[in-house]
């Protein structure tokens, strides 16, 4: 196997080219099932990281795995799966998107941040769905979705997923 | 360490710090591929590094899936960062070139790569980038395109500059690129940074530092290919990625 190109952060100036005109809804807001995925992004001492951006990827709620186009220009009807949302001044994210269904009842997401030399990756389940062992990774429930913070670093620190082959 | 040590750090200090880990690292004799995140010399990694091992387990298949990119989401001129504006960018004309292969050799056809960089003069377009350098009205510095059916990418852009930042006093960057690239499965997501050959700030960056081994940093580092120089107009440079290997199963003549 070829060895991999490493990464590197993200950078503090990725204000002006990652984020797009309806990044992080996935649909429409004021469609019917229209459902918010929502936390904070916190760093090693509680602080909010406002300088942090989250890629969203997921099934559609019938559990399949959308293969269509149209994330960077979203036409409010085509479910892409995909999804980008940086976090404001407060370190807060949202996604407005669907409930993922099928096998995979989680929100797969990478996060990025200015002082994170590489991208992390994680999974936010649907409350109840998380085996034993990635309990920690179920979102809570709350009237419109779901919420789920990502801690960086600390007692809290949020379960990061590695996925390599060996 | 606290952000006002950061703030009176020099670089020789910085330097030191760098050195006794790469000495560490050579010394331990394991090979690293991986860029570390626990990499205290870059100050803002301290308290946004994870302390504990990632958890492995096995990709479901949305994660052996990427999203798809197409036309609908990329116009071909967006490869172009120098005709985004009414006039022509300050700087060094340059395309930059190269494949996107995954771990076993396979390209990434039809994906989506996005760039961002600074200015000719080391200046982003962004309002917290403080550097007291002109900004230039020709040119954001924002690129899309799709790799492909053979895995290459292109972009037409200006050299940029080199530009200071606050990790330590006379903080320099060398010059780059910021690459954004989607594989075949979300697994292999990746945002880096792309190098010029010979830059004298290497060694003095902890970012590019975070890397401690040497043949991984090259791989971060383009290559001046004549060939792709275009006579009177652009410097050709070629900068070939790879992601990691597919976690799928590979089908019988798969591998090419």
């Amino acid at each position: 196997m070829t060895a991999p190109t490493p990464g590197q952060t993200v950078g503090p100036f990725f204000g002006f080219a990652l984020p797009y005109d309806g990044d992080h809804q996935l649909v429409p807001p004021t469609r019917p099932d229209a459902i918010r995925l929502h936390g904070r992004v916190l760093d090693g001492a509680g602080d909010p990281v406002p300088d942090a951006i989250l890629d969203l990827w997921q099934a559609a709620p019938d559990g399949t795995v959308p293969q269509v186009e149209g994330s960077l220009h979203r036409d409010g009807y085509t479910f892409t799966g995909w999804g980008r949302a940086a976090t404001d001044r407060t370190g807060r994210y949202q996604f407005t998107t669907l409930r993922p269904g099928g096998a995979a009842p989680y929100f797969a997401i990478a996060v990025f941040a200015r002082g994170l030399l590489d991208r992390l990756f994680t999974r936010a389940y649907l409350p109840g769905a998380a085996p034993a062992a990635l309990r920690s990774l179920e979102a809570v429930a709350d009237d419109r979705g779901f919420g789920f913070d990502i801690r960086l670093q600390g007692e809290d620190e949020t379960v990061f997923l590695s996925f390599a082959r060996d | 360490m606290t952000s006002s040590d950061a703030a009176t750090a020099t670089q020789a200090g910085i330097s030191a710090e760098i050195a006794a880990i790469a000495h560490e690292y050579d010394g331990a004799g394991v090979v690293e591929t991986a860029t570390r995140l626990d990499y205290p010399p870059y100050r803002s990694s301290i308290l946004r590094h994870p302390t504990k091992a990632a958890f492995q387990l096995d990709p479901e298949e949305l994660e052996l899936c990427s999203p798809v990119f197409g036309q609908r989401d990329i116009d071909p001129l967006e490869a172009d960062l120098t005709i985004q504006h009414r006039g022509e960018p300050i700087g060094e004309r340059m395309t930059v070139s190269g494949r996107v292969t995954d771990g076993d050799g396979r390209p990434v056809r039809h994906q989506l790569v996005e760039i961002w960089q600074a200015n000719a003069g080391g200046r982003y377009v962004h309002q917290r980038d403080q550097h007291p350098a002109p900004l230039d009205p020709n040119f954001t510095g924002m690129g899309r395109c799709l790799t492909d059916g053979d895995g290459t990418y292109r972009f037409t852009t200006i050299k940029p500059g080199a530009y200071p930042w606050r990790n330590h006093h006379n903080a320099w960057r060398p010059a780059h690129l910021h690459f954004s690239l989607f594989g075949t499965e979300f697994t292999q997501r990746l945002v880096t940074q792309m190098y010029f050959p010979g830059d004298p700030l290497f060694a003095l960056d902890p970012i590019f530092q975070a890397i401690t081994d040497r043949d991984a940093r090259d791989r971060l580092v383009a290559t001046y290919d004549h060939d792709e120089t275009r006579p009177e107009w652009s410097l050709g440079y070629r900068w070939d990625i790879v992601l990691s290997g597919s976690r799928r199963t590979p089908l019988e003549g798969d591998v090419e």
